[in-house]
């Protein structure tokens, strides 16, 4: 019996599920459709090492053609998905025959928040290679950036940039940079982060509009104040590519929504992956979506494993767990991190050169941690979490790692 | 038999592999991936190819 699997989304999670279809002996055909018409490539690096101009094509790219020809698997690039049939199980897309599918994995991703103030050139999102190329083509044109948002891809746009020379002042409406992620205490050692490498940060303030042009904005702000720019990044999140199925019949609340297994509510031959997936976690008991690399691989696995062992399929319940690599910190998050949860500081960035933050919503058990330029220290986190450590354990651990270990700040 | 390798200089201690497959990879103080054991029965393939690939930062790779 011959069947088709048919993967909407070229990115890591889209890969990922063609690439483990086959590992799990999958013996159907494969179809991995793209909007992009690049081969597939990862995303983590256009905001460093692409934005920098040292990533070469091939350090970047997830699937060269030879790769994709081994394992039998056939790329539709460049064209936009536009519509699913259920019924007649056919992936409709822009400038190209509707696709027969027996199985669909839905892996669209998201899409950066456009900007509110105004899309024109030298106003720039990041989160496509299209988009990393126009952001740095701005950024050698030299003049100040201004980063809008202190999330994840704008510090590490503004670190790059700051790499490259480049003034920089990075503003963001939350008094305490990344306070929706951290406690307080931890917050404002990001902010002092940036400013120790030469940022400019203006927080707790807004953006009420942007006027001028390339090479000569005014960005004026909630406060009064009017700051000039050459170039603006705009990084206030992202929102998922799932508007193309409004009509498809698919349940759609930001994001495809799924069961347990992936699969999609009244429709279990379709499955969603990555970041376009809301998902029922079974030990967190609700749906969730996740925009991170890591989710996405995870996903794919797990998808792949239930298309090809239907009659037995896994239940997806992730740890979570993600990192940024802003400056010279490398930051590793894993499980559910700040929301005023309780939370112990190992160590001090000023101190050790590394931290490490355990949050607890129990005072017992420990539901999330944050670690800075410590790996060892996210491992025992990320294995705690599997295994049921008590946050006590750990900070009895960890304390016993930081003073054992030398390691100079760096 | 199939083995996998790491690219020591490539590894940023992301630390999946060690999640995905801790009988094969750990990391040291510092950070870099510890091989535990490089070679693997085809029984293991797809747990080990899945751990390798895994890693962000393309570090790992399977050879037959």
């Amino acid at each position: 019996m011959s069947s088709t699997t048919v993967i909407v989304g070229s990115s890591i999670g889209g890969v990922r599920t063609a690439q483990s279809l086959r590992l799990e002996g999958y013996q159907g055909d494969i179809v991995l459709v793209g909007a992009e018409s690049e081969l597939p490539y990862d995303k983590p690096p256009l905001s460093k090492s692409v934005l920098a101009g040292t990533a070469q094509a091939s350090s970047i790219c997830l699937l060269t053609q030879e790769e994709a020809d081994e394992a039998r698997i056939q790329l539709v690039l460049g064209h936009t998905a536009t519509g699913v049939d259920i019924n007649n199980g056919l992936l409709e897309l822009e400038g190209h025959e509707p696709i027969h599918f027996d199985n669909l994995v839905i892996a669209t991703g998201a899409a950066a928040r456009p900007s509110p103030w105004g899309e024109r050139a030298g106003i720039h999102v990041l989160r496509s290679l299209d988009d990393a190329h126009r952001l740095r083509a701005s950024l050698l044109g030299g003049g100040d950036l201004v980063v809008i948002g202190a999330g994840f891809i704008g510090a590490e746009a503004a670190a790059t940039a700051r790499s490259l020379g480049l003034t920089v002042t990075v503003i963001d409406p939350q008094t305490i940079p990344m306070s929706r992620i951290f406690n307080p205490e931890i917050g404002h050692w990001f902010g002092a982060l940036h400013r120790d490498n030469g940022v400019t940060t203006i927080f707790g303030t807004g953006v009420d509009a942007i006027d001028g042009d390339q090479g000569a904005f005014s960005v004026h702000l909630t406060d009064g104040r009017v700051l000039s720019a050459a170039t603006v990044l705009v990084g206030i999140g992202a929102v998922p590519n799932d508007a193309w199925l409004s009509s498809s019949g698919l349940l759609v609340d930001n994001g495809v929504v799924l069961d347990k297994y992936c699969r999609a509510v009244h429709a279990p031959s379709i499955y969603a992956v990555g970041d376009v997936a809301r998902w029922h976690h079974p030990r967190h008991g609700e749906d969730i979506r996740i925009e991170h690399w890591t989710n996405a691989v995870e996903q794919a696995i797990c998808v792949a494993y239930n298309i090809t062992h239907p009659a037995e399929p896994r239940e997806y319940s992730p740890v979570e767990y993600v990192w940024s690599d802003q400056y010279n910190w490398k930051i590793q998050i894993v499980g559910r991190v700040g929301n005023n949860a309780k939370h112990i500081v190992i160590g001090h960035p000023e101190t050790h050169g590394r931290f490490a933050a355990l949050y607890t919503k129990d005072g017992i058990n420990l539901h999330g941690a944050a670690t800075v330029n410590w790996p060892k220290a996210l491992i025992a986190c990320r294995r705690g979490m599997g295994t049921g450590i008590t946050v006590a354990e750990l900070r009895d651990a960890l304390e016993t790692q930081l003073t054992s270990q030398a390691m100079p700040v760096p | 038999m199939p083995v996998v390798t790491a690219d020591l200089k490539a590894c940023q201690g992301y630390a999946n592999c060690v999640m995905a497959a801790p009988d094969y990879f750990d990391l040291d103080d510092d950070g870099n991936v510890v091989m535990i054991k490089r070679e693997f029965p085809e029984s293991e393939r797809s747990r080990v190819t899945e751990a390798a690939r895994s890693c962000p930062v393309s570090a790992l790779t399977v050879s037959e």
